[in-house]
């Protein structure tokens, strides 16, 4: 699938996280993005529709990233290999093994700029 | 557990504290006349100690940290968050009618537009780690909120009703000169004076 055709799941608490990712990946030629405000969202967003990429933040209520993860990574539909890229300002190292361990398919820590994005999105999706 | 690992480990109730006086003057019946008199001067000295804590406590206003200090500095903090997403807003919106301008542009000026406008996309993250950092400041200040409002709760000492609390507002307020009573910094939204009434109010020293 191209990434113009590809649904993207961003998840974030705070709106101008999501404004700045949704415009980095129009940059990039994502068309269709949806947003949600935690992992719960998420989740119910994601039964109705097929996502090819999940972003998603760290810190949220009241379900947070790592449990949205571990979510998607224990049920047995569509989206338990969707790739998943965890975007927060959570920099310890236990974090990053954490994230790791529930699945994540790339770890970008904020503040991030474009190329980073681009590059973990290559990495986990196969694109550019 | 033993008595001291209790003492170390819980904040004294008036119960428990009642409980060891009463466990002391029990052990001073049981003992010599010499050893009541160090025992009975220890229970003095103890009290002085509990009757200045108590004084200091009250002369600090202690109950004003939890009652008027905190709630107005999470407040403020609340207000930075919610300036700084607006401020970001604002940004936002002119990036992006910048972009949508962008196909009328030379090939080249466009690109090196675009970049710019990633770079400031990319610099209002700021408001996301900020907002974090000042929700964990909050955090922080809630709980130094409980423990304050523990140790009043332990020493007796209530926490100023808003009466009281206004009237010691108005206290301070008095003491201060002009030029300090001045000095407030920005309001909170819904306390600040709107230019339009600032307008109205120098128009009427014109009339």
């Amino acid at each position: 699938m191209s990434i113009t055709n590809m649904n993207v799941l961003i998840v974030d608490d705070y709106k101008t996280m999501l404004r700045i990712i949704r415009n980095l990946l129009k940059q990039l030629g994502f068309n269709n993005v949806d947003e949600a405000l935690d992992g719960t969202q998420a989740l119910e967003l994601m039964k109705h529709k097929h996502y090819g990429l999940v972003i998603s933040d760290w810190n949220m209520e009241p379900m947070t990233g790592i449990d949205l993860l571990q979510a998607v990574r224990a049920n047995d539909d569509k989206h338990k290999d969707v790739p998943f890229i965890m975007v927060t300002a959570e920099s310890k190292t236990e974090n990053v093994i954490a994230a790791k361990q529930a699945g994540a398919s790339n770890y970008i820590v904020k503040p991030f700029n474009a190329d980073t994005l681009k590059q973990k999105i290559s990495s986990a999706i196969g694109a550019f | 557990m033993s008595e001291n690992a209790h003492l170390k480990s819980a904040a004294y109730g008036r119960d428990q504290v009642v409980s060891i006086i009463n466990s002391v003057i029990d052990k001073v019946h049981k003992t010599d006349f010499a050893a009541k008199d160090v025992l009975f001067q220890e229970l003095h000295d103890l009290k002085m100690i509990i009757d200045d804590s108590r004084k200091q406590l009250g002369s600090a206003r202690a109950g004003d940290i939890n009652g008027v200090h905190i709630p107005a500095a999470t407040d403020e903090l609340d207000a930075i968050v919610g300036a700084t997403e607006e401020a970001t807003g604002a940004i936002m919106d002119a990036c992006e009618v910048i972009q949508e301008h962008m196909g009328k542009m030379d090939s080249a000026v466009a690109a090196l537009v675009e970049a710019e406008v990633t770079k400031i996309f990319e610099a209002c993250s700021f408001q996301d780690i900020t907002g974090q950092r000042v929700s964990n400041v909050v955090g922080t200040l809630k709980t130094i909120d409980e423990k304050v409002g523990k140790i009043l709760h332990i020493l007796d000492e209530s926490v100023p009703d808003k009466e009281d609390q206004q009237k010691h507002i108005a206290a301070e307020e008095a003491e201060k000169t002009e030029a300090e009573r001045l000095l407030n910094g920005p309001q909170l939204p819904g306390n600040a004076i709107s230019q339009e009434d600032i307008d109205k109010l120098l128009s009427a020293f014109d009339d």
